[in-house]
């Protein structure tokens, strides 16, 4: 291989595509990686505090796609405090100094300022697209600035993020000139928008094909975007609610059937149960189904909804749909590869949820399963064993019994047997959440069988710390660990330090780990940056070794402490 | 530790069950929290992981300790006071149904029932429900200018008292706007609004 020229190698590595792959490449001798490292264009950073901008910009000098993720999962269900860090406004001055030509930002769990949206616009000229999922700290005045001031842009996707929406004109800002865009999802914003400018911005974009709409958009507006971009692919209705004898309702079928594109459908953010009808026509055709903010829909019309979507791939519903309605979707989608069950009202218990009946259905109907997020009010053993019977091919299993130490409720024991199922059967299992009345025991089948797991979450469980032992010994692949309320203590943690950097991320908290076992470990591993998050101002008055630590974030790091952590946050 | 635990509550269960260990309290996250030794824990778990130690070191999980435990987690107290579960970002967003429950009163009838405003589409939907509703009265339908079998010869006008607090004839305002502003219902007997000159009908029927 040495003796072919450098580009003919560089050619090769462009077929590499995985950034797994071209890590590895990189490793393979010094003239492969310095030839991959001026070849690549896409870097994925799972942790913005792993690596600085500075190394990030000397080694890729050709980068043009960057994604980086910042806070800690447990973050979306409020355990991590909002200013803990995840800054993007480094990275984005770091790139802006350099000659990198940025075209396409990705991040998540990040804090993006008004300012970083506006730096990032004015920064790179050919930047093409920038997508947010769960981030904060900007309003619609960073979006304002984007719109105006990126003459190529084709993406600004906005997934879930907490946008403080100042009601104005940023849809307007796109230039005359925009005709670029092809995909615009601003179904997250709360506020109104300027539809004239909507109806405008979509008439002159041809290469439109994903647009997500916000609460804000009424049915009539949809109708007239709809007539302008027939090509949609994936579509996300924002207000659904209608009289189904006007006109406008009329006007609205004629339009979606003329879409014959769209793939994927979600949104419904309002939705009048009584006018599904207009949808029948394209759901012959979707891959992509999300109701899951819709909870006005629900019994036999979601049923009959869903009746047409004969080649559903990926579903996303509420808890509402019940086991009865999860029977239909086993009768109807064969094609179904992840569903995803989201609670509607965990307070109400047994109102409107799911149990393993509509699991097992599911599983049964739909042998293609490979990906599962399913909020449910109770399972059993034996359900689960005949869930990793039927689909042995599970990625991800995400189970959430909506109280978290329920135990089979026929037997009244443990879930051990049934996870321990799911682990033994799914040999390809790369994440996992566990829920529900769990001993050591399905700790140890999870660190026996489980051998390509990457990530798991566990609350609420266990008996000591021979639970996390398992785990830390057993799975090998294992890059992410996430635990709250176990009963895991210092010698779990120290057993055997040197995995943690293997690993992405260790998250403890209310756990049974001290002051001084993670300082313990900070000492060993100066590779780790071990955080301990404390709000309560315990942490100031009473530094005792032997204290138990609220939460204790640790993770593998390039470049040691970083500087921008709150006073509540000490890096050990 | 926590086998110890354990163990100290299995001694002081006597004969029944000890309560006070399973006992929930209500106090912040990381507040200290006195247990039953009456010294104060630091670093103090949520409701559930209190309940969790509980089980440590006992083999027997049928034992009433365990039992107790499940009871204890089935309170709502405990549910309402974990924080982050159940784990799904932006749960509140997702979960509000958005739904419109409004008082109907009818004249004459002991009692008063609820209906959900939203989810109806027009006036005939409404008032077709509330007739079933309320199914020994019959609603004058005059939005369709048709005749309906009375029952017992009593016809109703619907009413409704708005945001501003005033008494209107339903079917005015478009629906949407209706559904809005409507505040409580009122079915009149249609007696009462004799004299007060309502001859002319209301703008939005069900064909609107």
């Amino acid at each position: 291989m040495n003796y072919f020229p450098d580009e003919v190698l560089e050619h090769v590595f462009d077929f590499i595509t995985s950034h797994k792959d071209r890590n590895s490449v990189s490793l393979v001798c010094k003239s492969w990686y310095k030839i991959e490292r001026y070849s690549r264009q896409r870097v994925f950073i799972g942790n913005c505090y792993s690596i600085s901008p500075e190394r990030l910009i000397a080694r890729f000098p050709g980068l043009k796609s960057l994604t980086l993720k910042g806070k800690p999962h447990f973050a979306d269900f409020n355990l991590v405090p909002h200013d803990w860090g995840g800054f993007v406004y480094p990275w984005i001055e770091a790139l802006a100094k350099s000659r990198i030509g940025l075209e396409e930002l990705r991040l998540k769990r990040m804090v993006v300022s008004d300012e970083s949206l506006e730096l990032l616009s004015k920064s790179f000229v050919n930047f093409k697209s920038l997508v947010l999922v769960s981030c904060e700290g900007f309003t619609t005045d960073g979006l304002a600035a984007i719109a105006a001031n990126c003459r190529f842009l084709r993406e600004l996707d906005l997934q879930e993020n907490e946008v403080d929406d100042h009601r104005g004109h940023w849809l307007s800002c796109f230039p005359e000139s925009c005709t670029s865009l092809i995909s615009l999802n601003f179904a997250c914003l709360r506020g109104e928008v300027n539809l004239g400018a909507l109806e405008r911005l979509v008439s002159r974009s041809p290469n439109l094909k994903s647009l997500r709409l916000n609460r804000a958009v009424p049915l009539d507006t949809l109708q007239k975007l709809l007539m302008r971009a027939p090509q949609l692919v994936d579509l996300g209705i924002g207000s659904y609610v209608h009289d189904p004898f006007s006109e406008a309702y009329n006007k609205l079928k004629i339009a979606i059937q003329r879409c014959k594109s769209i793939r994927s459908l979600s949104g419904f953010l309002e939705v009048a149960p009584h006018c599904m009808s207009a949808i029948y026509p394209i759901c012959g055709n979707l891959t992509f189904l999300n109701l899951s903010y819709a909870p006005g829909l629900h019994g036999n019309k979601l049923m009959k909804l869903i009746q047409h979507c004969r080649k559903l791939q990926r579903l996303w519903i509420l808890d509402c749909i019940g086991d009865k309605g999860l029977g239909v979707v086993a009768l109807t989608c064969k094609e179904l590869q992840e569903l995803r069950v989201f609670p509607s009202d965990p307070f109400e218990a047994g109102n409107a949820a799911v149990t393993e009946e509509g699991l097992v259905l599911v599983s049964a109907g739909c042998t293609k399963l490979n990906s599962l997020l399913y909020f449910c009010q109770q399972m059993t053993n034996a359900a689960l064993i005949t869930v990793a019977k039927n689909c042995p091919n599970f990625i991800r299993f995400r189970l959430c019994i909506l109280d978290p130490i329920k135990p089979d409720p026929v037997t009244n024991q443990p879930l051990d047997e049934g996870f321990g199922a799911i682990v033994q059967s799914c040999k390809g299992l790369k994440r996992l959440s566990l829920s529900g009345l769990l001993t050591d025991q399905v700790f140890l089948y999870i660190g026996m069988y489980a051998e390509q797991l990457e990530m798991l979450s566990i609350a609420f469980a266990a008996d000591s710390d021979k639970g996390m032992l398992y785990v830390l010994n057993g799975c090998k692949k294992l890059r992410k660990l996430e635990i709250r309320d176990c009963p895991f203590g210092d010698s779990a943690l120290l057993e055997d330090v040197g995995k943690y950097e293997t690993m992405r991320s260790l998250w403890m908290s209310s756990c049974e780990v001290t002051l001084g076992g993670c300082k313990s470990v900070a000492e060993k591993m100066p590779t780790l940056n071990v955080e301990i998050i404390d709000e309560s101002e315990q942490m100031e008055f009473n530094l005792d070794d032997k204290q138990k630590v609220d939460k204790m974030y640790l993770y593998r790091t390039l470049v040691g402490h970083r500087k921008d952590a709150p006073e509540y946050v000490w890096i050990l | 530790m926590s086998s110890e635990n354990g163990k100290r509550l299995l001694e002081t269960d006597a004969g029944g069950l000890n309560f006070e260990a399973t006992e929930l309290t209500l106090g912040l996250p990381g507040e200290p929290r006195v247990t039953s030794d009456g010294g104060a824990k630091l670093g103090s778990k949520r409701g559930f992981s209190e309940t969790v130690d509980l089980k440590l070191g006992d083999n027997n999980r049928e034992v009433k300790l365990g039992h107790s435990l499940q009871e204890a987690a089935k309170s709502p107290v405990s549910k309402t006071q974990v924080v982050g579960w159940p784990p799904v970002r932006g749960f509140a967003k997702r979960g509000k149904k958005s739904c419109k429950y409004v008082k109907v009163a009818v004249d004459g009838a002991p009692y008063l029932r609820k209906v959900d405003l939203e989810i109806y589409n027009s006036y005939q939907q409404l008032l077709t429900s509330l007739e079933d509703m309320f199914s020994c009265f019959t609603i004058r339908n005059y939005l369709n200018e048709k005749k309906i079998e009375q029952v017992n010869g009593i016809e109703y006008m619907p009413t409704y008292e708005d945001k501003d607090g005033d008494w209107m004839l339903v079917g005015d305002v478009p629906w949407q706007m209706f559904v809005e502003s409507c505040k409580r219902l009122r079915l009149m007997k249609s007696s009462e609004a004799v004299g007060l000159g309502l001859t002319t009908g209301p703008k939005y029927s069900s064909t609107n």
